[in-house]
Parts: C-alpha cells; structure tokens; sequence
C-alpha cells in the first residue's frame, strides 16, 4: 500500500463512500456570490478601480492612446527622480507604446534579472472591485518583471478593467482551461510590495517592488472628458 | 527562551508570558489595532457575511468529496507538468522534500512562509542533512536569526519589539556598518531586502506553502504581501510546494470567494499585494519560472479528524483571526501555547496533532467568551471544540486531580436536586453574610488566585429557583 492508498482509503472510509465516487456539483455553484461593488457601469468600474487602487498606494497616469504611454513614463521617472534603464516585456502589445519615440531610455527586452531596477510590462486585467491588477507569465510576459525591479511600471488599457476577480479570469479561461492551458501563473497585484512584520507598521517594498505606478491607455465608455 | 517550550507547561509558560514586559507591550497593540480594525473590514463590504456562509458552504461540499477532488486535483497538476508526492507523516514528508533536493543535487534552498513546514519542522531537518536554508518572509527570517517559532499565524515576529529586531540584525549582519541606523522598521525592511535579494538569486530550490489547491485546474494559491513567495516560487530551477491535504477547493471561483475573506480577516486588507495562481512548471516558451514542480500532499492526522466531531477545524484557512480576537492569546502570545499554532485554533488543533496528552492544558486556558467564533471566517465552532477536548482530557483523566475531584463532588450533588438546593441556599446565604456590608468579597476561601487582583460580587437574596418560586407564588396569589 503506498501513502496515497493509505490517505484516500482512510478517506473513503470516513465518507462511507466507494472509491471512484465522482462529486455532485457543488449546491451553491448556481448562485454566485459576487459582491455589488463589483459590479456597475464601465464608468464606474474605471473609478472604483483607480479608487482602490489609489488607495493601495499605486500612482495612476493616463493616456489617450498608446503611442503616448512612452511620453508619460518619461516625464514620470523624471518627476521621481528615476533612471532611463528599462527592462520592458518582449510582448508586442508593448511595440506601439512609443518607448523609442526619442526619450532617452535605454531598453532591453526580456526577463527581470538582479540587477534590474524598472520593468514596463502589460497588465492582463485591472480589477474595480479592489484596485488589483492580473498579470500573467508567458513568453511576451516574463514572471520576474513584475517582482525583481524596485519600480514596476505597468501598461493597462481601459477597456481592460472588469468589475470582480471572476470577470478577469474569465478572459483567460473562455473555455475553462486546465493543467497545461493555462498560463503558469496568473497573479493578481494590488499596490506595491510590503510587510507589516516588525510592529505592526506598514513599510512599503520589502522583497518585491517599492514602487507600482499604472499607465492607463484611453477612457471607458461614459467616462466624462 | 521560546523555541522549547512545550503545551504541558501552559501554566508555568504563561506565568513567564506575562512577567515579559516587551511581550505584554507587542500584545496589547496587537489587540487595540484588531479592535479599532474590525468594524472597518467588515464594514466596507455588505456581503461579508454571506461570503462567510459561502466558505463553509464551500469548505463543507470539499470535505463532503474530498478524495474526489484530491484526485482530479492530482490529475490536473500531472497534465500540467508537475509531480504530486503524497506524504502520510511529517517523517514521510520530510524524506520526500529531502530526496526531491539530492535529485536536483541542491545546495541551498530558499523558503517562503509555511505553517505546515512548522509541523513538519523541515528547517532542521534539512539544515541537519547539510543543505542552507533561508527563510524568505522579513518576519520568518528574523525569527529564524533568532532560533525562536512563529508566535502568530501571520504575524509570526508579532512578539517582538523592533529593538529586539535590530539587536538581531547587528549581531548576525556583522559585515555592514556598526554605526548604521536601525531605529526605525524601514531601515531593517531594507536591509533584509538587500540581504535576502542574494539568497533568493543563489537559491537552488524554493519551498512554498499553500493557501489553496484548485482541484478543476490543479493549482495552486500563495498570497504573500512582501512578494517573496513569487519570488521563491519562480527563481529556484525547482519549486515544492508543501500543502496539507484540507487545502483544496473544488474550483477557481471558490478560492475567488474564500480570497474575498481571507486578508480582511487576517489583517484587514482587501487583499494581499499578491495572489499567486501557479500551475505547474515553466512552459516551454516561457522566460522564466522552475523547470520542475513539486507538490507534497500531507495528511499528518487530517484524516482521523474527517469522520469525528472535531471535522469542522479542517475549515481553517490560518487567518489568524482568532489568535488576534483572543484575551488569552493576548495576555500570553502565541509561543505559551508550545504547539505550532498559538491561540484558540491551537488549543484545537494540537491535542489533535499531538495528541490529547501532551496539550491537555491548551483546551482549559479559554474564558469561553466566544470572541474566536465571532471572527472566524469559516464560522469553527472552536469554544464547543475546545469544551469536547476538556470532555476527551477529563474522561481519560488527563487534567488535575483536584478540577477532577471538584467536578465529580460536584456532579453527584447535582443529580440530587433537594440537597444540591439546599447547598445553594447555604452558600449563598454565607457569601451574603460576608458580602453584606460592602457587596463583595476581598477573598475567597481556596480561591486566592481569582480574588488576588479582583473581588468576587456577593450574591444578593436567594437561588434563583427560589427567587423564581416566590415570584410565581406572588402571580398565583394576585
């Protein structure tokens, strides 16, 4: 008998079922519980997403198109006092952000290594009904860009914004997705790494980010100006 | 001082707990802010309550099915690419995590937080079979400097003031300046940012816990607010994921739900900074990320616990609510309770896991005042569990002798009404004869530890079967 004979034996017996039993689905998988505030018009999300994002100390600059978001992250490290070394995402969404139009960065695309300090990736999602982000790991996307530099800069387009955390995996699970299908990891982000370890007091950038400023391209219908 | 004590020594253990000024000082903040916090947290979300009922709901099917959902959960991480490694015991668990490091001919590994890495107690074990560890979490590193355990669920240096910390970190980062400030809980943050940054680049192997397993896409959650977690679980060429088997749930939307309570009840955020659904190893385009996944799927004694009374305890998530709500764990911190988890989930769990025998004590040391119930998220009726672990520990006569003998004298006059009445009448007529002047007692017989530092309110006029009589008597006669 192996460990897991053992354990699913001991099991079964305590459920006084037969192995190969499957489950009923779930009596509450009928009525989702989604929370109001997640919920509203497009308009509304976008608000309550820079709300709560806002308030989880993330810094929001927007944009009306993309080719501007090179101009804006410019102005931004210089108002921060940052460098122009970046590491940006090698996805394509990225091309047309105008990082080349003349800003003096100096780009590498790839994965995040040590030595890093600004990462530009695309966010997935952004998610009203508590300021978070998704982001997830892929080829265009590598998964230490969003956590080994100090300052992550992220790229999100309006349209993108969802109300709760089910509408932003239901982008990239269409067809329930599994195992393999999926990507390795979907994260989802809300405001710059930070530990309230010692005391109980709030410091901001412990191992991951210190910094975690959004880009946000374009207005969600109904938006005003 | 706190790594060896142990849960038969409650008594002596609290005594010391509260003689620890630092101590009483790091607690009594911990229970102002969880006060000032609560109505807050829950306040800000209307459907709080419903999404509690939710996670029972959720957490009941899931136990309901278990080995069905332990299965497809097994068979989603195999599509995805990883490996799945059940482990009966702590010693079975420990074998396989140190095989899985020699596979991969490791060196040095690196260690996000995990409770369940404490029951295994996997840290020695591998620092013993010669590899370094280093634990990643800012709270776990400086109790790991220090040799001392977790004192909270998720708060696990709650016990600590930060001049302790930064005596810590000058004695163990003795290459950095000795004149350095370290006043202030930034300079330390960054410090063992800066620290911990090498660790987590030259690490061979990253060890996580987690907070779910999703059995329809074989996943798994790790919520983290440093960041290290992601970091531990994605730069190491091999990720272990170490989860006790009551961690799965049947879908994403149920962990979608159960993250809606999970930081507001731990420590009053929305949400974590980060919430980590990871799937497998690194794809074959991807940049980065483990070359191989590990998950070690861990009974230790969940399963004995599936068919009893003590079933519902299988819910807890290790929030830590219940530790921050409790006037015990909060007159004496975590670390008096000698077992791995402190406070009222404590007095819970460990006679579970380390049997009634040697934690007796922990079930006694509550007032039953109910605070643990009313946070938990997961609604643990934990005073009743607590009350049936005093039942299992007086039966087998595991508690003093003389709380026994009190007990049993006091259950015969019980079951004899007429001279249990009579008892009644006579106590309370003596204590108001005492009382009479003042209305109170300044001592009590044999009960100098209750009236040391309080008096006992006597009692006015008689029994209440007497008091209930007469009034009837005077209705009939009006």
């Amino acid at each position: 008998m192996t460990a897991r004979d053992n354990i699913l034996g001991r099991i079964r017996a305590a459920a006084g079922r037969p192995a190969d039993s499957g489950a009923p689905p779930p009596a509450y998988a009928g009525t989702p519980l989604i929370p109001a505030r997640a919920t509203g018009t497009r308009a509304e999300l976008t608000a309550r997403f820079i709300a709560m994002a806002t308030e989880a100390a993330v810094t929001i600059d927007r944009v009306d198109v993309p080719g501007d978001v090179g101009a804006a992250i410019a102005a931004w490290l210089t108002a921060e006092g940052l460098g122009r070394d970046l590491v940006v995402a090698p996805d394509p969404a990225l091309d047309v952000c105008g990082l080349n139009d003349g800003h003096g960065f100096t780009i590498r695309r790839g994965a995040a290594t040590g030595g890093d300090r600004i990462s530009v990736t695309p966010a997935r999602a952004g998610i009203a009904e508590t300021g978070s982000l998704m982001v997830t790991a892929g080829p265009g996307t590598p998964y230490t860009l969003n956590f080994l530099p100090e300052t992550h800069i992220a790229v999100l387009h309006a349209d993108r914004i969802v109300g709760g955390y089910e509408d932003a995996w239901a982008t990239i699970r269409p067809n329930g997705e599994t195992g393999a299908a999926l990507p390795r990891t979907v994260t989802l982000i809300t405001g710059p790494s930070r530990s309230s370890d010692i005391e109980r007091t709030v410091t901001i950038g412990v191992h991951g980010p210190k910094r975690l400023h959004i880009v946000l391209i374009g207005k969600a219908d109904g938006e005003d100006t | 001082m706190t790594a060896h004590q142990t849960s038969l020594d409650f008594s002596r253990n609290a005594a010391r707990a509260q003689a620890d000024a630092d101590l009483q000082s790091a607690l009594e903040k911990l229970q102002r802010d969880t006060r000032l916090a609560r109505p807050v947290i829950t306040g800000r979300l209307p459907e709080f309550e419903a999404l509690r009922d939710r996670a029972v709901e959720i957490k009941n099917h899931t136990l309901a099915h278990l080995g069905h959902y332990l299965e497809a959960f097994e068979a989603n991480v195999v599509a995805a690419g990883g490996n799945v490694h059940w482990c009966e015991d702590a010693a079975g668990a420990r074998e396989t995590i140190l095989k899985i490091c020699r596979d991969a001919g490791a060196r040095t590994v690196g260690k996000g937080k995990s409770m369940v890495s404490e029951e295994i107690a996997l840290n020695d074990y591998l620092i013993a079979n010669g590899l370094e560890v280093v634990e990643t979490d800012l709270g776990e590193y400086i109790l790991q400097l220090r040799e001392e355990t977790p004192s909270h669920v998720v708060m696990p240096a709650i016990h600590l003031k930060k001049e302790q910390i930064a005596t810590t970190f000058r004695d163990h980062h003795t290459e950095l300046d000795p004149a350095r400030p370290l006043d202030e809980p930034g300079d330390m943050t960054e410090e063992a940012r800066i620290k911990l940054r090498e660790k987590f680049l030259a690490a061979d192997i990253g060890i996580t816990g987690a907070n779910m397993l999703i059995a329809e896409t074989g996943s798994i959650v790790v919520v983290t607010n440093e960041g290290n977690g992601d970091l531990t679980q994605t730069l190491p060429r091999v990720h272990i994921v170490i989860a006790a088997i009551e961690k799965v749930v049947p879908r994403i939307d149920d962990a979608l739900s159960i993250l809606r309570i999970l930081a507001r009840s731990a420590t009053g955020q929305e949400i974590t900074c980060y919430t980590t659904f990871a799937t497998g190893p690194k794809r074959r385009d991807d940049l980065d990320g483990p070359e191989e996944f590990h998950l070690i799927l861990l009974d230790n004694g969940r399963t004995k616990l599936l068919d009893g009374e003590f079933r519902d305890v299988l819910r807890c998530i290790r929030c830590g609510a219940c530790q921050s709500a409790c006037p015990v764990y909060g007159a004496v911190g975590g670390h008096a309770y000698g077992g791995v988890y402190g406070g009222p989930i404590g007095a819970v769990l460990t006679p579970a896991l380390d049997g009634i025998d040697r934690a007796w004590p922990l079930p006694e040391a509550s007032s039953f005042c109910g605070s643990c119930e009313a946070v938990c998220p997961m609604r643990i009726p934990l005073p009743g569990l607590m009350r049936r672990w005093r039942d299992v520990a007086h039966t087998r006569k595991l508690n003093k002798p003389g709380a026994r003998r009190g007990l049993a004298l006091w259950a015969w006059a019980v079951r004899r009404p007429m001279l249990y009445r009579f008892g009644a009448r006579l106590a309370i007529a003596a204590l108001g004869t005492f009382g009479r002047r003042r209305g109170y007692l300044r001592m009590v017989l044999f009960a100098g530890g209750w009236t040391a530092s309080r008096d006992l309110p006597a009692p006015e006029g008689g029994t209440f079967i007497d008091r209930w009589q007469k009034e009837r008597r005077g209705k009939e006669s009006a």
